[in-house]
């Protein structure tokens, strides 16, 4: 993680570092976007809004991107669906992550052990969990829960995505607890909780982190499908899946509705997995 | 063989005397060791002790046991070192990590400076820890590749609280590091920056760090370059004269596990065959598997034509180790309805020599 060749393998591969750059971009974007543009992403505007035919009112000019059939600014609105869209997956990700090593590390460190049942029970779990077809199971917990917010939306979205996580980070923990530091740190009387933060947590933090950036990539579709669903985020709040949704009426004579937040969604997902795919190479010290 | 565990098969009359496993109290009295002035005590003693590991065969096979260890008794006194042979696979390494409780073993009881070990509990054996420690083959897998040699070495002292601040424990790593022959510049380095000599130094470190009194080298300089390997060896040896260190020496180097050891044990298949002191064990050699062993050492002599001991077959699996003798589907000397029958005592050949031997028939 620490490998300073790590860093320079990152940068001689020209996919990462075009993924990298997306991200900064996007997350540019989501930050300075809103501030920048002007206007209100929920506020219609009547006076400008319509160009002198009386139509919406196209690209340049007083809005940058144009309006909506609401006569609502295109440019701000993306900008917020930008925030929504990386607040979500980002923190829904940290739950994911946080909820998947948590479970992965003790199920791979009582493996074979006196304390197997619980890596049964803790994996047959993930079973059930991997069983669902995950957007079903997000829209009934969200239809469960009811009023949609955005912590709702993020924590059904931690807490149903950890599950391949935890069967890596377990598998990644068998080979490293057979590891001899291990053993001497327990000929040193270190307390198990110390060897799995100290010790493990850190050897299987490489692909945690490839994890978490292709994660951070679904979350952004899932966000996008359950607003395009309608069971995300209720209006007016600007999503990119309800820009989406909103716009394919209209796509035959205003083409952009539907362009723009498609074209930032497939930005978004591109930036973050070649970032990920980047940072596995990287982090991977063979292939020097 | 049947599948459940049962105790191992030394018989009850060698056991039942304890009196023939009280270490002996006076030296071994074959005139080149020079008699110490005083008893040396026993610091570890080992009974029976057995590792059983379960395998399960095919898709609906009925679990296994491989007896990696089976029935083992030895002891090891203050300051000495016993050394331990065998070929890969016949349960060194297991018999080491068993002594110190890092595996669980299935039978046996472990006494370790008068004080039963096999009934404590993980937290009970904490304390305990800081008097035997481990120093492991291989120098790459042993270092956390993620902990400067600072955090390495420093988590011994801060694990048994021998530090009472950061100052300190800065100082306590460095004397440390410099006492095993690295400079006080390594510490903020991490493991991959060093030679695998340099590692294995950084594991001693560690092992040293909480002043233990038995080291298991579990086969410290196997992985090491042959010109590496002298220098590990003289370290071992300058900190056990230094601090009394007990050692078990696990190797399947014969040369030098007779150059560091006053005795020395032979193991085949889980089971200790001879044991006597070094020097009586290299120059008499009663059992046929430890004659056969001792055959394969080179001998840097192009002139010498050496008569070398071929065994025949492989080693028998451990799951279904063979009746008797373990030995007796390779040995010449096996004797048909006694050695592939019943298992031989490990008893002593001759009175009071402190050698002992398995084996129904061994050279006299």
């Amino acid at each position: 993680m620490l490998d300073p060749r790590a860093f320079r393998r990152f940068q001689k591969n020209r996919g990462a570092v075009f993924g990298a750059g997306l991200v900064v971009l996007l997350v540019l974007f989501a930050v300075i976007g809103p501030m920048v543009s002007g206007h209100d992403p929920n506020l219609s505007d009547f006076t400008g809004g319509r160009d002198p035919s009386g139509s919406i009112a196209g690209p340049g000019g007083r809005h940058l991107l144009g309006v909506d059939p609401l006569l609502r600014d295109s440019f701000s609105r993306l900008a917020h669906g930008a925030r929504i869209s990386l607040l979500v997956a980002f923190f829904a990700t940290t739950l994911s992550i946080v909820v998947g090593a948590a479970v992965g590390l003790a199920s791979g460190y009582a493996e074979g052990t006196r304390a197997q049942s619980l890596d049964t029970v803790l994996m047959r779990a993930v079973d059930v969990g991997l069983s669902f077809p995950y957007l079903l199971l997000v829209m009934a917990i969200g239809a469960a829960v009811g009023e949609t917010t955005i912590v709702t939306i993020l924590m059904v979205l931690g807490l149903t995505s950890w599950f391949g996580t935890a069967r890596i980070i377990r598998s990644k923990t068998i080979q490293v607890r057979h590891l001899d530091f291990i053993m001497a740190s327990r000929a040193l009387g270190q307390s198990t909780p110390a060897i799995l933060l100290r010790h493990i947590l850190p050897n299987v933090a490489g692909p945690l982190i490839v994890i978490a950036s292709a994660s951070v990539a679904q979350m952004i579709i899932a966000e996008s499908v359950l607003s395009y669903l309608q069971v995300g985020l209720p209006p007016p709040t600007a999503t990119w899946g309800r820009m989406l949704l909103e716009g394919q009426r209209f796509y035959t004579v205003a083409p952009r509705l539907v362009l723009a937040p498609g074209v930032l969604i497939f930005l978004a997902v591109l930036g973050f997995n070649l970032l990920g795919e980047g940072l596995r190479d990287a982090l991977d010290p063979h292939e020097d | 063989m049947s599948d459940d565990p049962r105790p191992p098969d030394q018989p009850e009359s060698d056991l039942g005397s304890s009196a023939l496993w009280e270490p002996p109290t006076a030296e071994p009295s074959n005139g080149a060791e020079p008699a110490p002035k005083k008893k040396k005590k026993t610091l570890l003693q080992v009974e029976r002790l057995a590792k059983f590991f379960p395998v399960k065969k095919g898709l609906l096979g009925r679990t296994k046991l491989v007896r990696a260890v089976d029935g083992v008794t030895f002891y090891v006194r203050s300051g000495e070192t016993l050394g331990l042979v065998g070929e890969s696979g016949c349960g060194k390494s297991t018999l080491g990590r068993a002594v110190l409780r890092l595996v669980e073993p299935t039978f046996g009881r472990i006494v370790f400076d008068g004080k039963d070990i096999t009934p404590l509990s993980q937290a009970q054996l904490r304390p305990l820890r800081r008097k035997m420690q481990i120093i492991f083959q291989d120098p790459y897998s042993s270092l956390n590749p993620r902990m400067t040699v600072r955090a390495i070495v420093g988590e011994a002292l801060k694990i048994h609280q021998l530090a009472s601040s950061r100052s300190e424990e800065e100082a306590k790593v460095e004397a440390l590091l410099k006492r095993v022959g690295l400079r006080p510049e390594a510490m903020q380095r991490y493991p991959h920056e060093f030679s695998g000599g340099q590692r294995q130094r950084i594991g001693i470190a560690r092992a040293l760090a909480v002043e233990p009194d038995f080291i298991v080298c579990d086969e410290p300089i196997s992985a090491l370059d042959v010109s590496i390997q002298a220098q590990i060896v003289n370290l071992l040896l300058d900190l056990q004269e230094e601090y009394n260190l007990s050692y078990l020496f696990i190797s399947h180097d014969l040369k030098v596990v007779e150059y560091v050891s006053r005795r020395v044990a032979v193991m085949y298949l889980g089971k200790i065959v001879e044991v006597a002191p070094a020097a009586a064990l290299y120059e008499k050699r009663h059992h046929p598997y430890t004659r056969a062993l001792l055959s394969a050492i080179p001998v840097p002599d192009p002139e010498r034509r050496r008569l070398r001991i071929l065994l025949e077959g492989d080693v028998p699996s451990p799951i279904d180790p063979p009746a008797g003798c373990a030995f007796h589907p390779r040995c010449t000397r096996a004797e048909k309805g006694k050695c592939d029958v019943e298992s031989p005592p490990l008893s002593e050949i001759e009175k009071d020599s402190h050698h002992r031997v398995a084996c129904w028939n061994p050279y006299v």
